[in-house]
């Protein structure tokens, strides 16, 4: 096969410039949302309004920062166009990676509250 | 097309690339190791050896008197973290320039790329010596090694990732990354890619979540 065409045409499989930097722009906000929430939950600028959002503050940024994690794999890294093995040998170690972080957190936790209970 | 070849590699069974399979397959692997370092963070980050606090977020006595300054600066980790984001853009604007042939682009965005990888570690060379000077050490507490041991190995990566991307740019710059070789590239921004997407998760967890 001819190394340009080849070249080619894995280019075009792959998204444009433009999507490229609307994700970027996305991501930026993202990030933005995340800092903002903190700000006004915990930072200088709390507020009455902030008291209201503590309770969702944890999920709302672990929500965010997922959908950014999402983004950057499925348009940066390819995913969505590329093979699915790959995807495959992604997702597979991380769902064991999340489920590791929530089982020791939720252990934690119990052994926390249980040694606390005395 | 299957990723075959990227040319002038030898057909494998799988019809894809080795290379990028045993990038994908180390990243895989990636994932386990910085999840036991997550974990370990958020387990120990209330453990303290000298007693719990709101400290590093904010100031904190300890029971023998000793007052602990709030130390997070976040509008600094917020700029490193933007910046992190945006080389992710421009490593993918430079395989995009690769692809085509563009050199000069190609040279820009790598570069651009490098910048923000260098401001990056910059930042967390001056937060880790911040930290220090304010009393928290990798022996402090519990808090104190986890913290330093999850961020220095995402740091540590990011300074592999500089490196890798560097020698990529001089051979760019040699012009001896042509679009039939951009696959060089690729797999350099996948580990690139992968160094983000884990500040993405290490960012609030460890600098927002208190």
């Amino acid at each position: 096969m001819d190394a340009h065409a080849t070249s080619a045409e894995h280019e075009r499989s792959h998204p444009s410039v433009g999507v490229y930097v609307r994700i970027g722009l996305v991501l930026f906000v993202l990030t933005a949302l995340e800092v903002g929430l903190y700000e006004f939950t915990y930072g200088g600028h709390a507020g009455p309004a902030g008291a209201a959002i503590q309770p969702f503050f944890v999920p709302l940024l672990l929500l965010l920062s997922a959908g950014k994690f999402a983004l950057v794999a499925m348009f940066y890294m390819h995913l969505k166009q590329d093979h699915r093995l790959f995807t495959g040998v992604f997702v597979f170690p991380l769902i064991i990676a999340t489920v590791l972080i929530l089982g020791l957190v939720v252990l934690e936790a119990y052994h926390f509250a249980f040694a606390r209970a005395g | 097309m299957t990723d075959t070849a990227h040319a002038g590699h030898l057909e494998t069974a799988t019809g894809l690339d080795n290379r990028k399979l045993a990038i994908w397959t180390f990243i895989g692997s990636e994932c386990l190791f910085f999840a036991t370092l997550i974990s370990n963070y958020l387990v120990h980050k209330e453990t303290w050896l000298t007693g719990p606090g709101p400290f590093p977020h904010d100031a904190w006595t300890s029971p023998a008197g000793k007052v602990f300054e709030p130390i997070i600066e976040i509008p600094l980790v917020t700029l490193g973290t933007a910046l992190l984001l945006f080389s992710s853009l421009f490593v993918v604007l430079a395989l995009a320039n690769a692809q085509r042939g563009n050199r000069k682009g190609l040279l820009l965005w790598l570069g651009l790329t490098l910048l923000c990888g260098v401001f990056f570690v910059g930042m967390q060379v001056y937060e880790f010596t911040h930290f220090v000077h304010k009393g928290l050490t990798l022996k402090t507490n519990l808090f104190g090694g986890s913290f330093f041991v999850l961020t220095g190995f995402h740091g540590t990566h990011v300074t592999i990732g500089v490196i890798w991307l560097f020698t990529l740019w001089i051979e760019a710059f040699r012009g001896k990354i042509p679009p039939a070789k951009s696959l060089n590239l690729e797999i350099a921004a996948l580990y690139w890619h992968f160094v983000d997407v884990v500040w993405v998760v290490i960012f609030p967890v460890v600098y927002l979540i208190k």
